[in-house]
């Protein structure tokens, strides 16, 4: 039956199948009636066939609150267990691997914390949380990776993201669901799923010369961030040491939490969130670095987290 | 219904009707005649449903192998975006609203004709105006957005004619603006003495929510598609996050339309099958304040709903909470609707005619459609099959299996007073069962594919999907030639068809009280109504 | 052609017809324009500071001036109702003259106001777009120019719709109320979506 019903590869997606089970049950006990019944009549009261067709008047409120309100009731059941697993997908996890993804037409970029780099094939580790941070160089793309019931679209302008913890290994399907222009179809590959032996020895296999960190401490190096926002700069910048998942106050008054949607906004869009202060100096670099750049970034000032700025180097 | 070797003279009824008034083509074209006006478009909305067909066609020939067969990527895209343009804007919505709709509203109501004639021709100059402007498209190459434009792939990406279209579709929103407001303030103030709202046929009270909608929904849509434009042209911006703006607020703006234009597609469908079974089952419909409430509660909550395309755009999990439980609100009164015309059933005399076999049809294949639209509002659920082919065969089971069974069941049923002549009864029953059974064939599959996990829109995918795609394109061989089928009959019926008499169908309503087809003016005097709608019980304690 | 049959039975039959086709269209203009002001206040929300600096720039007083010539001619357009409602044509010929005379007067304003802010750089288009730097200022004056380009394109229906109206009245002895009713409620409409769009673009400082 492998042509009627997925595979499937996480709790998750169990947990899913079951939900899709249960209600399908429900709907065909809902809608069971209307088709026994319309055939039943549609025998029973032909026309010109006697039949006895006494009736009271068409009309009763009882009747109609009952079929109006029972399958509504019946129904909120499911909503509630629908959205709290919903709810449930969209936590992430605190200790989750994170793993960066670009999508460009028509291709997926994977970049590991590692520094391994793969595109169009996604290796993780089974048991393990892992938490995607999603990025678009272009148009709106949406990674879908069937065999765990999960999707989440990827839009330019900002980070999406997407956590799950498979639990099988094996090879699996990974598609583009949001049509993306031409190679829109051919936009996939494969999701790997190993165990974290495997995985650890795949990594060590894997080309690579930097973490992502590293390679965004080059960056910051070569685009002249640390120009301003390094220890012997002489123009008025924030410092970036423990700056990420800080609250930091803006020049309109709001507070905002340095994520990294924050640090890819400031890179790209620095006058939309002044830290207050600060002189609104910062030139855009928008035209500069593209996505995966920027992720490397914001994974250099995330590893910055708990550094201090007296630690500077 | 027996069918001679001559065909029948012309009759009194037809020397004077509507249709003889004038034979020119200049009588036609300058008509402001609300009969005629359907009749127009009637003609034109059938061209582009076969254009659009066309396109369905060779995207599922297409799909019969995993590989690109017929076309290249490039061209299988601008063909399914083709087809759902031509069928969304330039068939569904105006299909019953504007034929049926335009030649029954006035007749229902005991009124000569809607309350603003000339506007009505206008209306159809500009439908037809959008759809030159679509056709230029199609010449130009196409477009390669699909029918739902997203940005930016649409405002920054996409290589197609996309001004072009946007102005085709912008253009035919006005169409669908001025008809939505002709019907309201028909309606409200053209309604004949004794015609109050409790006696409204439910045709009427379906049109009259429609008609909100068109009018309050489409304006928005024109001024997306205007940014749109705006967007290519100039480089505006506001949905581009390069510059600044957000490409989410395209969707919010588009769906704020296209969630009601559903309605708008289905909403006529579900008052002609009310027509349809009262008619059918000789007795009133069960719950007529009930079911016409639901109309326009459809009407209102169906404004609440867009967000439920958005799941998995990265929208926060609070709104999609909120719009997946007012989703679940919006299917109550859908709910009301089939449980009642089960009801109305009950005891009737039930004719096994063809407007009874569409309506049967309908019911099933809206009921399916309706049930899977709640299995996409189960959150949980919704981001597994979201953008698969699970969604594809929903809207189509609601659109195509609705819409197009009720467009066929209200022309089967209303054919003899447009035209005065019958039709061959049991050719109608072969091809309203063709039509079911070939629906179900092309898309019950695409369930199964879609919880697969075949995205849509793709022209190229993994072998394993290949037998269900087979399968669905057989059944559109099916559908296709089943389409095809009424036409030959009904054409063949204008000339030897019987004369059908005012009422074949010994049906309630004020359309089945003058000829068929109707005279210019509709009635000579204008009607008083003074009993309550479907009275079919009390007609035969007369008898 | 065949002779088109009035659907009405009597003229206040036809009158309330009319008035609520009238109200009906409003609707969807409202509704047009709601999809700018969608878009405005999402771009306000996302780019709070910057929404503000941008609209600094724009000359409040123009626009301010601007309002109140467009709130004075639709006094004059409720005045041209009124005495089309009285039966007096001409009365309402020269209120309708007023009203379109002082809408022109709000284009050349708006055109003037244009014309400044091309030559300091700020109008998104080829050659006036110099001091355009930012690309939320780019699309705070796109919206700027697509909204209150769209009002003027209404405004012109307008003004031609009024000025032919008056033309029409000019010797009337008496006048129907209706097409002057209508004309007004639809000039009264492009001033309440004014009225909207400059505290939203001007005043957001």
């Amino acid at each position: 039956m492998s042509w009627l019903w997925p595979v499937d590869a996480s709790a998750y997606a169990d947990h899913v199948d079951l939900l899709l089970g249960g209600f399908t049950v429900l709907i065909v006990a809902l809608s069971a009636p209307v088709f026994i019944l319309m055939a039943v009549f549609a025998v029973k009261y032909r026309r010109g066939r006697v039949a006895d067709r006494r009736h009271p008047v068409d009309n009763s409120v009882g009747l109609e609150t009952s079929w109006a309100l029972i399958p509504f009731i019946l129904l909120l059941g499911f909503y509630v267990w629908a959205t709290w697993l919903f709810v449930d997908l969209h936590r992430t996890p605190a200790d989750a691997l994170e793993i960066d993804v670009v999508a460009k037409q028509w291709m997926w970029k994977f970049q590991h914390p590692g520094g391994q780099r793969e595109i169009n094939t996604l290796h993780v580790p089974v048991g393990t949380p892992v938490t995607l941070r999603m990025a678009s160089q272009d148009v709106i793309h949406s990674l879908f990776i069937p065999a765990l019931r999960i999707k989440q679209d990827v839009v330019p302008g900002r980070y999406t993201t997407l956590s799950f913890t498979a639990d099988r290994p094996g090879t699996w399907h990974l598609a583009c669901a949001e049509f993306c222009g031409v190679d829109h179809s051919v936009m996939g590959g494969s999701f790997v799923t190993m165990t974290p032996d495997d995985y650890a020895a795949w990594l060590r296999t894997a080309d690579t010369d930097a973490t992502l960190a590293e390679a965004g401490a080059a960056l910051f190096r070569s685009h002249g961030c640390s120009g301003c926002h390094g220890p012997s700069a002489t123009v008025h910048a924030p410092p970036l040491e423990g700056l990420y998942g800080r609250p930091v106050p803006l020049e309109g008054g709001e507070v905002v939490t340095a994520d990294a949607q924050y640090i890819r906004d400031s890179i790209l869009l620095p006058r939309s969130q002044i830290a207050a202060g600060y002189p609104p100096i910062m030139p855009t670099f928008a035209n500069q670095l593209g996505e995966e750049d920027v992720l490397r970034l914001v994974a250099y000032i995330q590893s910055l987290a708990d550094a201090r700025p007296e630690d500077r180097p | 219904m027996s069918t001679t070797a001559e065909p029948p003279a012309e009759t009194e009824e037809e020397r004077v009707s509507y249709f003889r008034s004038g034979t020119s083509l200049r009588s036609w074209l300058l008509t402001t005649d609300h009969k005629r006006i359907a009749i127009l478009y009637l003609l034109s909305i059938t061209f582009f449903f076969f254009v659009g067909g066309l396109a369905a066609a060779l995207v599922r020939a297409d799909l019969m192998t995993p590989a690109p067969d017929l076309m290249t990527n490039e061209g299988y895209n601008r063909a399914f975006s083709l087809h759902g343009i031509i069928m969304v804007w330039f068939f569904l919505i105006p299909s019953i609203p504007n034929t049926f709709g335009n030649f029954l509203i006035p007749l229902m109501i005991g009124a000569r004709d809607v309350a603003f004639p000339r506007l009505n021709l206008l209306s159809w100059y500009i439908y037809m105006a959008g759809g030159l402007f679509a056709l230029a498209t199609l010449v130009l190459g196409g477009v390669d957005t699909g029918w739902t434009f997203y940005t930016p792939l649409s405002s920054m990406y996409a290589n197609g004619s996309v001004v072009l279209v946007a102005t085709a579709v912008f253009v035919t929103g006005f169409s669908s603006i001025l008809t939505g407001l002709n019907f309201i303030v028909t309606i409200h103030k053209l309604r004949c003495p004794g015609m109050t709202w409790g006696r409204l046929p439910l045709f009427i009270w379906s049109h009259y929510a429609t008609s909100i909608i068109l009018v309050l929904a489409t304006p928005v849509l024109a001024i997306t598609l205007a940014l749109i434009a705006a967007e290519r042209l100039f480089g505006l911006g506001v949905f581009n996050p390069a510059l600044g703006g957000d490409p989410l607020l395209f969707q919010h703006l588009f769906w704020f339309y296209s969630h009601p234009a559903v309605y708008i597609m289905v909403l006529p469908a579900l008052g002609v099958i009310s027509e349809l079974v009262a008619a059918s089952a000789r007795k009133p419909v069960f719950g007529y304040e009930f079911v016409a409430g639901s109309s326009i509660a459809i009407a209102v909550i169906g404004f609440l709903v867009w967000g439920h395309h958005m799941f998995v755009s990265g929208q926060s999990v609070y709104a999609s909470a909120i719009f997946s439980f007012l989703s679940l609100v919006v299917a109550v009164p859908s709910g009301i609707k089939v449980y009642n015309w089960t009801a109305t059933l009950w005891k009737g005399h039930i004719a096994l005619d063809p407007p009874f076999l569409f309506a049967m049809g309908f019911i099933g294949l809206f009921v399916v459609g309706g049930l899977t639209g709640l299995v996409l509002t189960m959150l949980a659920v919704d981001v597994h099959v979201h953008d698969t082919y699970f969604v594809v065969a929903h809207f189509h089971y609601i659109m195509v299996g609705g819409t197009v069974s009720a467009f066929f069941g209200a022309l089967h049923f209303w054919w003899p007073k447009i035209t005065g002549r019958l039709y061959p009864l049991a050719w109608g029953r072969v091809a309203a069962l063709l039509i079911f059974i070939g629906f179900n064939l092309t898309f019950f599959p695409q369930f199964l594919l879609g919880y697969m996990g075949m995205p849509r829109r793709y022209h190229v995918y993994p072998p394993e999907f290949q037998v269900l795609n087979v399968l669905s394109s057989s059944g559109a061989g099916v559908l296709g030639a089943a389409y095809l089928l009424p036409f030959v009959y009904l054409l063949w019926s204008l000339r030897n068809g019987a004369p059908a008499g005012p009422n074949p169908w010994g049906a309630t309503g004020l359309e089945w009280t003058v000829a068929s087809p109707p005279p210019e003016h509709n009635f000579a005097e204008i009607p008083e109504v003074t009993r309550p709608p479907y009275d079919y019980e009390i007609e035969r304690h007369d008898a | 052609m065949t002779e088109s049959v009035s659907p009405y039975t009597d003229r206040r039959q036809r009158h309330a017809a009319d008035m609520m086709g009238m109200y009906l269209f409003l609707g969807t203009e409202i509704m047009l324009f709601g999809g700018l002001f969608a878009a405005m206040a999402l771009t306000r929300l996302q780019h709070p500071a910057e929404y503000v600096a941008h609209s600094r720039e724009l000359h409040l007083w123009i626009g301010a001036w601007n309002t109140v010539i467009l709130l004075t001619s639709s006094l004059f357009a409720a005045l041209a109702v009124h005495a089309a409602r009285e039966g007096a044509g001409r009365a309402a010929a020269r209120w309708l003259g007023a009203t379109a005379a002082f809408g022109l007067g709000f284009l050349a304003l708006k055109a003037t106001e244009y014309t400044l802010e091309f030559r300091e750089g700020l109008l998104p288009v080829t050659g006036g777009d110099g001091a355009l730097s930012e690309p939320v200022q780019r699309l705070f004056m796109h919206l700027y120019l697509v909204s209150t380009g769209l009002h003027a394109v209404h405004l012109t229906i307008g003004i031609c719709v009024v000025t032919g109206l008056a033309w029409r009245l000019r010797r009337a002895e008496s006048a129907r109320a209706i097409p002057v009713e209508i004309t007004g409620l639809y000039w009264h409409l492009i001033d309440v979506v004014w009225v909207f769009l400059y505290p939203v673009l001007y005043l957001a400082r």
